[in-house]
């Protein structure tokens, strides 16, 4: 891994030295450890320091939901999280969901509805699904179309990608976990 | 972003001596606030000391009263069962407020100072903002003013209060209780906050290094109604145009009790209380909520770009009036 030297701070107080925060978390399963910068957030830890570039970086600013991933079994933002804050957390990634040739419930279920076209946001969206399920607000089109709103299309795909999610929610989820 | 050093706190007592004694330090908590504004170059800490591991979280339950640890998340705090049976105000705005991914990182106490919206306020590159820069001008006063609030405002800054639970939360008297390095004081929440009119800069009465621990939230009566209603310009994960919470006590067909919050129109989470002194004591009926409602917005100040507000807000208080007693027009 290439060592990042120290840096100083630059604001209104004296300058102070920064070092790296070592950082030990479980990523789909594994245990890693991330030594970087405490301005690294997880969204660039998994994709520049993990190589996990599934999870996507959209806005970078907490308004599209394209990072979406789990921590310790809740959905939230990778952009606005700070990797160093997740010593000892789970993460789960899109790149953990199903296998090669076995692809996630949900997963399956975007491909039949197309549920995508550019396929940008179609990672988070499926997170923030797989979140869904098991919190179990996908009674209604229209709770998963409000529990799914924190992620942003702008292909426009949202009526497949209710469609999606509404199929698997219908065959019961069971096997629609992690 | 600047640099700046992390520290994960060990304890409460550390955490705000080590806040304290840094006058670049500040507290992180569920960071949807405080990152993306770091990144923005709006906030730049020198030392981030990161409270999450805490044991500020959870909810205890008392007769009258519930008390929240300024840990728990909104979505968390949604989805307690007294909060879903006593407290339908809170629970709504709570759901209203944000994306599930927001509401599970965010933190109540995080929530309470979450800071403005104003476009102005957001951006560096642009020179005119007092809150940011003081004595540096207003760009929203001449500016594409929309989000923004018009009570508590004047020319020198109309930037809002954007949160959605602390307006149900100034309707409920909730109370803030804060721990400093002198000891512990619990403020009530519609003392706590300060008016843009007053200073543009400080928002609140915390005190640096003062950290916020929990909020106590008394239950309503038995028998109470309570809602909110937010109108925005999309259907779902918006910030509010208008909002209003509202909870009433109606005996013998009378108001005898009647609290008012109006999001989306303050500098800080607005109590409407001259609407509140024409509701109690009247009958529930929609010439008194017309009336409350012109009363709530009396002292409004507009900019061309916020003057449609003034209007809405009063429909907006209106109608969640009347969804709470289902009176109809």
């Amino acid at each position: 891994m290439t060592h990042v030297p120290d840096v100083q701070t630059t604001g209104a107080g004296a300058p102070r030295t920064v070092s790296e925060v070592t950082t030990t978390l479980t990523v789909n399963g594994e245990q890693r450890t991330v030594s970087a910068d405490p301005r690294v957030t997880l969204l660039d830890a998994l994709r520049d320091r993990l190589g996990l570039t599934g999870t996507k970086k959209g806005c970078d600013q907490g308004a599209c939901g394209a990072c979406t991933v789990h921590v310790d079994g809740k959905r939230v933002l990778a952009c606005l999280t700070l990797a160093a804050q997740c010593e000892g957390r789970e993460v789960a990634t899109i790149d953990g969901l199903g296998r090669d040739g076995e692809p996630h419930p949900l997963q399956k279920a975007f491909v039949d509805h197309d549920g995508f076209q550019c396929g940008y946001c179609t990672p988070g969206q499926i997170m923030s699904a797989v979140a869904l399920l098991e919190e179990g607000r996908t009674r209604t089109d229209v709770e998963i179309r409000e529990f799914m709103s924190g992620n942003l299309c702008r292909c426009g795909a949202y009526p497949n990608i209710v469609a999606a999610i509404r199929q698997v929610a219908s065959e019961g989820g069971s096997d629609a976990r992690l | 972003m600047r640099a700046f050093e992390y520290v994960r706190a060990a304890d409460v007592d550390a955490a705000v001596a080590t806040v304290t004694d840094d006058p670049f330090a500040s507290y992180l908590a569920g960071g949807t606030t405080q990152v993306d504004l770091m990144k923005d170059g709006v906030l730049a800490p020198e030392r981030l000391v990161d409270i999450t591991r805490l044991p500020l979280h959870g909810i205890e339950h008392g007769p009258d009263t519930i008390h929240v640890g300024a840990l728990t998340t909104m979505e968390e705090l949604a989805a307690d069962p007294t909060v879903v049976a006593r407290l339908p105000i809170v629970r709504e705005a709570l759901l209203l407020g944000a994306s599930t991914q927001l509401r599970n990182m965010a933190t109540i106490g995080g929530n309470l100072l979450q800071r403005t919206r104003c476009r102005y306020f957001r951006d560096p590159s642009v020179p005119a903002c007092n809150k940011r820069s003081p004595g540096s001008g207003c760009a929203a006063v001449t500016g594409a003013a929309r989000m923004h609030a018009i009570l508590g405002v004047s020319d020198r800054c109309i930037a809002l209060h954007a949160s959605d639970v602390a307006v149900a939360l100034v309707a409920l008297n909730a109370v803030v209780r804060i721990q400093g390095d002198q000891g512990r004081r619990s403020v009530p929440l519609t003392e706590f906050y300060l008016e843009s009119a007053e200073d543009p800069v400080a928002e609140n009465m915390l005190a640096h290094g003062e950290l916020i621990t929990g909020i106590e939230i008394p239950l309503l009566p038995e028998g109470a109604r309570s809602g909110y209603l937010k109108v925005r310009d999309r259907v779902s994960y918006e910030f509010a145009l208008v909002s209003a919470g509202v909870a009433l006590v109606i005996e013998d067909g009378v108001i005898q009790d009647a609290r008012i919050g109006l999001g989306g129109v303050g500098s800080k989470p607005w109590r409407a209380r001259s609407a509140e002194e024409v509701l109690i004591g009247a009958p529930p009926a929609v010439e008194t909520y017309r009336a409350a409602a012109a009363a709530a917005l009396a002292g409004a100040w507009t900019v061309p770009g916020t003057a449609f507000k003034v209007e809405l807000a009063q429909r907006t208080l209106v109608r969640t009036l009347q969804n709470v007693t289902e009176v109809s027009s």
